[in-house]
């Protein structure tokens, strides 16, 4: 049994009171670059998943809440809820540190990407 | 291989049945191999096994990190059916169901396949309809199915809530009669004896740590009993696909979530068909042992602990007391939980990859024991001519990167 706490309302409640929303932070190729998809990146977009064994960053929703979707980061070994943040935003650097080396490559390429997008503008 | 028979069992009977020998060796890992299987499951070890039996290729090794058939396939509901909607579907599930009913005997090895018949239940209108198309499918491709009405499934099934005002009231039944149950364990040590008579090894107890590959070419693999030498490994590993994958450096379309079964406490014979109630997540059917065996749909979330949540459990049996109101006192022997890699089309993949001699089988998600024997004949097709066979061919990788799907998450039994 999940017990899950909302960051955005506080209430804490088990996994039926929420939905699980899957893998977080997959960015769609069609939003940064319309012109330029390829069929590789439509296909990561779509179907691959990381689906690493230990944190794992998800979006899940306060389903019976404030009906908010965040963030959260779980081990997906022990099942325990490590920390949460807003669905808006990128984890914190602790917890990316406990991450799988794909989510870690997966950051920082997006990290990148946003300060080379910052640059053009 | 001495051969199992009635002669052999009134001889060992005589002599206090000391005279047994080990069913397959435990061999230590050669220097090189032809094809090294990861992963000694129903599939990894049937692979092996037509490796042997049909191609000819028997200086193979399967390596399994725990025992063998100690996962998924020791995990599921034992149920056989091969009532899918799409055709590359019904093409796989039907070659597996039909070497099931003669599995017993070319293996020698008794798996006690019984065709007892699978129903699916049509509780909603538009589930009538969908299984009607599923059923007018499957006479097309000549797959042996036919809905029944009412009646029949209580002339089946007598244990079955037929009032007019339950929930979910019973429309009918979509109706395999050749389909039911065979034993899981027997089926991977059928497998696995029958393999290792045709000098395959088995090498339990070892890890795959890593996949050596050069110049976009495998090149052999490093694992917990040493190095082993090989141009062809094939992983067959289930819900641990992506981690073994990304040993090669091969990212996949899969999720890895918890599916849970239980069984009952045992009582007297009280049905003896398989009955899935879509609508409502639960199919239960009874074992020879008397205990009703019992699963339900998967979590939602992904999970590689193989403890499943508590409130999925909870769905599944109330959905079964609806349907089978006797079953309200029972109470509940064991449950396990099983790692299943999901695909997004809840279709399996049997596919080369990028990496020459690199070959994958995985995805098969919830459905997996069915498909044991039809998985391993096409697979060891595959890694023999190195080229995906008709059935296979529809399963590949690049049906993600084409679009080419294999929806049968809409068609399938319970909606995971």
């Amino acid at each position: 049994m999940l017990v899950i706490t909302c960051p955005v309302c506080g209430v804490e409640g088990e996994e039926t009171d929420f939905h699980p929303g899957g893998e977080a932070h997959i960015a769609r190729p069609a939003t940064t670059d319309p012109e330029n998809i390829s069929d590789e990146a439509q296909r990561d977009y779509l179907y691959l998943r990381k689906n690493p064994k230990g944190v794992h960053f998800e979006r899940w929703r306060c389903e019976r809440g404030c009906g908010k979707w965040f963030h959260a980061a779980r081990d997906t070994l022990s099942l325990e809820f490590l920390g949460y943040y807003p669905i808006t935003e990128t984890p914190p650097e602790d917890l990316i540190k406990l991450a799988d080396p794909l989510w870690k490559a997966h950051f920082k390429k997006a990290a990148k990407k946003t300060t080379q997008r910052k640059a053009k503008s | 291989m001495k051969r199992y028979s009635v002669f052999s069992l009134a001889r060992n009977a005589v002599n206090y049945h000391k005279g047994w020998e080990r069913a397959w060796r435990a061999p230590d890992p050669k220097k090189e191999y032809d094809v090294v299987i990861v992963g000694a499951g129903g599939h990894g070890l049937a692979t092996a096994y037509y490796l042997a039996s049909q191609h000819g290729i028997t200086n193979v090794a399967v390596v399994e990190k725990g025992w063998l058939g100690g996962g998924n396939t020791g995990r599921n509901t034992t149920i056989i059916r091969s009532n899918y909607l799409q055709d590359p579907s019904m093409a796989i599930y039907e070659l597996s169901r039909s070497l099931y009913e003669d599995l017993s005997q070319e293996l020698n090895y008794n798996i006690m396949f019984s065709p007892r018949g699978v129903l699916m239940l049509c509780q909603t209108e538009h589930e009538l309809r969908a299984m009607k198309r599923t059923a007018h499918a499957n006479r097309l491709a000549g797959t042996e199915t036919r809905m029944i009405n009412r009646a029949e499934v209580k002339e089946l099934c007598p244990i079955i809530n037929d009032r007019d005002d339950a929930r979910y009231p019973i429309l009918g039944a979509f109706y395999q009669p050749r389909g039911g149950t065979a034993r899981h364990d027997a089926v991977a040590w059928g497998y696995a004896r029958g393999a290792d008579d045709r000098g395959v090894d088995i090498i339990q107890q070892c890890e795959v740590t890593a996949i050596n590959t050069a110049n976009g070419k495998v090149t052999g693999l490093q694992t917990t009993k040493g190095a082993i030498k090989t141009k062809k490994i094939a992983v067959v590993t289930a819900g641990n696909t992506s981690l073994v994958m990304q040993m090669a450096g091969v990212d996949m379309p899969i999720e890895s979530v918890c599916l849970q079964a239980l069984v009952s406490e045992p009582i007297k014979p009280v049905i003896d068909v398989v009955v899935m109630a879509n609508t409502v997540h639960g199919y239960m059917s009874q074992s020879d042992k008397g205990e009703l065996v019992i699963g339900g749909g998967a979590d939602g979330y992904n999970n590689y602990s193989q403890r499943g949540s508590f409130p999925s459990l909870e769905h599944t049996v109330t959905a079964l007391v609806q349907t089978f109101p006797i079953i309200s006192r029972l109470r509940m022997l064991r449950l396990w939980g099983g790692i299943v890699d999901m695909t997004g089309d809840r279709s399996p993949i049997i596919s080369k990859t990028d990496i020459d001699g690199l070959y994958v089988n995985c995805g098969w998600g919830t459905g997996g024991f069915k498909a044991i024997p039809g998985s391993g004949f096409v697979f060891a097709d595959l890694i023999a001519k190195d080229e995906p066979g008709e059935i296979a061919g529809a399963f590949g990788l690049d049906r993600f990167m084409q679009g080419r799907l294999v929806d049968e998450s809409i068609a399938a039994a319970v909606a995971h």
